[in-house]
């Protein structure tokens, strides 16, 4: 009974008040700080790009294939572009994917995860094997059918993986509201009288928030390598806009000979998904009672 | 005037269980009504009935009339009006029954608005009153804290004053003192007869415990198995059980106080 009540009663504050040792303290901030420090330079890039680059991205006349040096701090790529240049629009790029996506993600899965909880009988067979579906279907599909009826752009990858993670967290949430509604207070605040969407809006939804943030973080890194991963196959932001994942594709026929143009943006993408992963990590420590209440 | 009229209630799970099985109780305006019964013997669940807050997947069939009101396949819309009004509930279990993410004041205020249409400073006002209805010392930091910012029994208090909030002309109370510490348990139940007398509300009293609920109440229904074994008036009872079943709850709430005299006594 406490194991299943534990999750959504007790919450961030519950966890801070019990005030755990030092060392869990320090080692939840460090995962956190890292995390931030990670991704905030990423975000940085991004936020700069949109005023500022060393080059403009369709800019060629920094010669093919340049190294490293002072003119281009990375070098250039095969068609002469500054690679530096590059990456930032990439970074910029990839943060606009991650939150186009989880902003999907979070506002279609919210709300199918609160039907779907609320949902009784046929309904939520229906809703639970409609998600199911929805999962198993794998996103690359989607994402050709969409570009299909649509164009390659940003937008059809951003809505095809929006839209492949908005089940995964319409199950979570469905799970989780599911257990919030077997609360006592829920019943208690059914007994004073409040209505449904009331008790949705300040009880349902605030406590499920802590599980639901950690959630939506990991699903940002999913889907930035997801958006990556599509460029790289031609489905995402078409040229001049380079996309990490595009550079990558048109890096590897010359890897031998300037390795830079791939190692660049594979680091990149790489230190951004570690970094909200870690920041999810930390989040998860500090706002999701259960391990929180555990290591306190 | 009868407040609560209960006829035939009968409460079954989709998988053909019946959990609580023709059962029939009348409250009227003001009575004190105790209903007791071991663990898992319905009790909770007939509580739950009366405000039409059923678990999903219980079905309850026969007649539940609450102030005029008929409980059983009423619409939603129908109960919202009636709970907190008409009846309201204080849990078992305090810490479970008050949102932890929302600050007490926060909680006791939502009847309090909705209801009286109370706003601002007013419905501060009001619930500071509330807070200092049930003994609670400093309202106005307690309004302020969050659930696991005070004790058990203070969020019991809390839980209680929420009850009383819209002025329910019944308080069910299950097992309200069950979760609290011995040290306390006096002084709730103390409370909860003060508010009862005071405010002339009838009141239905669950306990497994008869010495609680005979500190209450003046009749009680004695429940075993979803089914009502007999009814009476509490000294009766207590004196001479028509049942056996009825005379080892006597006997073991004798056991308690006895045990708690020879403590006094030491
Ligand atoms: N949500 C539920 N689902 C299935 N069975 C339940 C549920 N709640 C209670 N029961 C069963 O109904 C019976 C009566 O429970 P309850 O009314 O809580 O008893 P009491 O309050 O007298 O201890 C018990 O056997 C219990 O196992
Ligand atoms: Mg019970």
């Amino acid at each position: 009974m406490t194991q299943i009540v534990r999750t959504p009663h007790e919450g961030p504050r519950a966890a801070s008040a019990k005030r755990p040792g030092r060392s869990a303290v320090s080692r939840r901030s460090v995962t956190l700080i890292t995390g931030c420090v990670l991704s905030g330079m990423i975000l940085l890039l991004a936020l700069v790009s949109l005023f500022w680059t060393p080059y403009a991205p369709d800019d060629t006349s920094g010669g093919r294939l340049t190294g490293p040096g002072a003119g281009h701090l990375l070098g250039t790529d095969k068609l002469g572009r500054d690679l530096f240049t590059q990456l930032m629009t990439g970074s910029r790029i990839a943060v606009e994917a991650g939150l186009g996506s989880v902003l999907i993600a979070a506002v279609a899965g919210v709300t199918l995860g609160v039907l779907a909880a609320f949902a009784q009988g046929w309904l939520d067979d229906t809703l639970s094997a409609f998600l199911d579906i929805l999962i198993a279907f794998p996103t690359l599909l989607l994402a050709m059918l969409i570009v299909a009826a649509r164009s390659a752009t940003l937008g059809s990858a951003v809505l095809a993986i929006g839209l492949a993670q908005s089940a995964v967290v319409a199950r979570v949430v469905r799970i989780l509201v599911k257990r919030v509604l077997a609360q006592d207070y829920i019943t208690a605040a059914r007994t004073s009288g409040t209505s449904w969407p009331r008790i949705v809006a300040g009880h349902v939804l605030p406590n499920i928030w802590p599980t639901l943030v950690v959630n939506l973080a990991l699903q940002f890194g999913l889907a930035v390598l997801a958006e990556a991963g599509l460029s790289y196959l031609g489905l995402g932001a078409p040229p001049p806009n380079a996309s990490w994942g595009r550079m990558l594709q048109e890096a590897q026929a010359t890897f031998t000979t300037a390795p830079a143009g791939a190692l660049a943006p594979g680091v990149l993408l790489v230190l951004l998904v570690i970094g909200v992963n870690l920041v999810a990590d930390g989040l998860r420590d500090t706002l999701d009672p259960a391990t929180g209440r555990r290591r306190s | 005037m009868t407040l609560l009229d209960i006829r035939g209630l009968t409460i079954r799970t989709t998988d053909g269980h019946t959990l609580v099985d023709d059962l029939s109780l009348t409250i009227a305006g003001g009575e004190r009504r105790g209903l007791i019964g071991e663990s898992g013997s319905g009790k909770s669940l007939t509580t739950l009935a009366v405000l039409g807050l059923l678990p999903d997947g219980m079905t309850a069939t026969g007649s539940i009339e609450l102030a005029g009101t008929q409980i059983v396949g009423a619409r939603e819309k129908h109960l919202t009006r009636v709970r907190g009004t008409d009846a309201a509930i204080v849990f078992q279990e305090p810490l479970t029954a008050l949102d932890p993410l929302m600050r007490v004041g926060r909680q006791i205020a939502e009847p309090l608005a909705r209801r009286r249409g109370l706003k601002g400073a007013e419905l501060q006002r009001a619930v500071a009153r509330a807070l200092e209805q049930v003994r609670l010392p400093e309202p106005d930091r307690i309004a302020r804290a969050f659930p696991h910012e005070i004790s058990g029994g203070q969020r019991q208090r809390v839980a209680l004053a929420m009850a009383l909030a819209c002025e329910p002309k019944l308080l069910i109370a299950d097992e309200p003192t069950t979760a609290l510490d011995v040290s306390v348990q006096a002084d709730m139940l103390d409370l909860i007869d003060t508010l009862v007398r005071e405010r002339d509300m009838a009141v239905l009293f669950v306990s497994h415990d008869l010495a609680v609920v005979a500190r209450v109440t003046d009749r009680v229904l004695v429940m075993k198995d979803g089914r009502a074994v007999e009814e009476g008036d509490v000294r009766e009872i207590v004196r001479r059980p028509r049942e056996e079943y009825t005379a080892a709850l006597v006997a073991s709430a004798r056991r308690l106080e006895s045990a708690l005299d020879t403590r006094r006594a030491r």
